[in-house]
């Protein structure tokens, strides 16, 4: 009964949204939900409609999931997650197609993804199913933002030295077919890394934001 | 009732199922006329845009009433076969019909005096399916528009094809050579050479997407000889 009068922001409550952006970020410190994070940063746009689209199913399916928590038997448990995720994963995609049609064509393949996103499952199994609704809320908003925070970041730096562009916009310049015909800082000389449009340079960009979360954050580094 | 037993299991997976089922089929069922008219209206829109029409997606029924004259299905011989309505041939499944079964759509413009000839177009890229439609000019050889989109090609290197930039390369290219042989248009890696009629540059990085387009340009465009050569 003691957790029913707990305040609905207690200390504990906020560290479950807090959490996952530092400490216990589920891409950089859990090294979960890799793949979408290398195969959806190469531009800024769809990283943002993924982080959203994430923070959805994540709520949501954490939320169904505690709710039936006490009633799922718990040898088909995981089956029981996979069919909430790919529901409201489904769910989501018919919406989408039905009343933003552009947003879902800027999806497209991305959005049954989220499907086999080892975030949404490893904290369903590891949250959702032990806690109440409103802290299984918080979780899932935490973690998907913690997930977004590093998705945005690593697609700012791809398509920033990429294509030189952010959100799809030319901010370094207009690359001409000369160097005459070119502006900004093309004008200089400047080329595009097209490196940084490879699924490598995702895992190396993830891999320099580690190291410098680990150098900030002395809590994370292990002896 | 025990969690753990068979039964319970049983019970909870068919009712869970059955819920989730019938959730998912009533919101598939309700929202099945939308979708499909948000996917008729990006058809016409993209037919229209290739003759230089430009329609928001809501304006695109109305602008393509106004603007396509005749919407033919074509034999293999060049022929129109009147019984098939051209706007409802779905290309990905026709594609797989031998040449002779297949029905291939045209739809003729009017634009300003002008008549024009646009051509759908669909293939296959480096993830999944590609397609996009071709105008030509009242010639039947100069391209005056082209559109192509996509499903899943990589963001940022083949999921360039739908991009102006693109698309606008193979305004002014012709797709027979001047002895009146059908040479097609294509895109090339490292750069099609200035002047080049029959040439565009290739996406870097796009390798597979661009020969996609490649072949379904030459592969579609090809059934149509008889008729553009004929009429």
């Amino acid at each position: 009964m003691a957790e029913e009068r707990e305040a609905l922001f207690s200390k504990k409550n906020r560290a479950l949204l807090t959490d996952p952006l530092n400490d216990n970020n589920p891409i950089t410190v859990q090294v979960l939900g890799i793949c979408s994070a290398l195969a959806i940063t190469v531009q800024l746009k769809p990283a943002i409609v993924m982080s959203i689209a994430v923070l959805f199913v994540l709520v949501f399916s954490n939320l169904i999931v505690s709710l039936l928590r006490n009633m799922i038997p718990t040898r088909i448990r995981i089956i029981v997650q996979l069919l909430v995720v790919a529901s409201l994963v489904i769910l989501v995609d018919q919406v989408l197609k039905a009343y933003a049609y552009d947003v879902s064509k800027e999806l497209s393949v991305f959005v049954g993804l989220i499907i086999t996103n080892c975030i949404i499952m490893g904290r369903l199994e590891a949250f959702a199913l032990a806690n109440g609704p409103w802290k299984s809320i918080l979780d899932g908003i935490g973690n998907a933002a913690g997930y977004g925070l590093i998705l945005i970041a690593v697609a700012f730096f791809r398509e920033l030295l990429g294509s030189g562009k952010l959100m799809g916009y030319e901010i370094l310049g207009h690359k001409g077919k000369t160097i005459a015909e070119s502006t900004g800082l093309y004008q200089l000389g400047y080329e595009n890394n097209g490196f940084m449009l490879l699924s490598p340079m995702a895992l190396i960009t993830v891999g320099i934001i580690i190291w410098f979360q680990r150098s900030k954050n002395r809590k994370l580094i292990e002896n | 009732m025990d969690r753990n037993s068979n039964a319970y299991t049983f019970i909870f997976a068919i009712v869970m199922v059955i819920i989730v089922a019938a959730g998912l089929a009533f919101t598939a069922t309700t929202l099945k006329p939308i979708q499909a008219e948000n996917v008729k209206k990006e058809k016409m829109q993209s037919i229209i845009s290739t003759i230089g029409v430009e329609a928001s997606r809501d304006e695109s029924p109305a602008k393509f009433k106004e603007f396509i004259k005749q919407q033919l299905s074509l034999k293999a011989d060049g022929t129109v076969d009147e019984s098939v309505d051209a706007f409802t041939i779905d290309l990905s499944k026709e594609i797989k019909k031998s040449n002779d079964q297949q029905r291939y759509p045209v739809y003729v413009a009017e634009k300003e005096g002008k008549t024009f000839y646009v051509i759908p177009l669909h293939g296959a890229g480096l993830w999944d399916a590609i397609w996009g439609y071709i105008a030509l000019d009242s010639d039947k050889n100069t391209i005056i528009g082209a559109s192509f989109d996509h499903k899943g090609e990589t963001p940022g290197l083949g999921a360039d094809i739908n991009q102006s930039w693109y698309e606008d390369q193979y305004i002014g290219k012709t797709i027979f050579n001047e002895g009146g042989d059908f040479v097609s248009v294509k895109a090339i890696k490292g750069g099609a050479p200035v002047g080049d009629k029959h040439g565009v540059d290739a996406i870097s990085g796009g390798t597979i997407t661009s020969d996609g387009v490649n072949n379904m340009v030459e592969e579609r465009l090809k059934n149509y000889i008889p008729y553009l050569k004929n009429n």
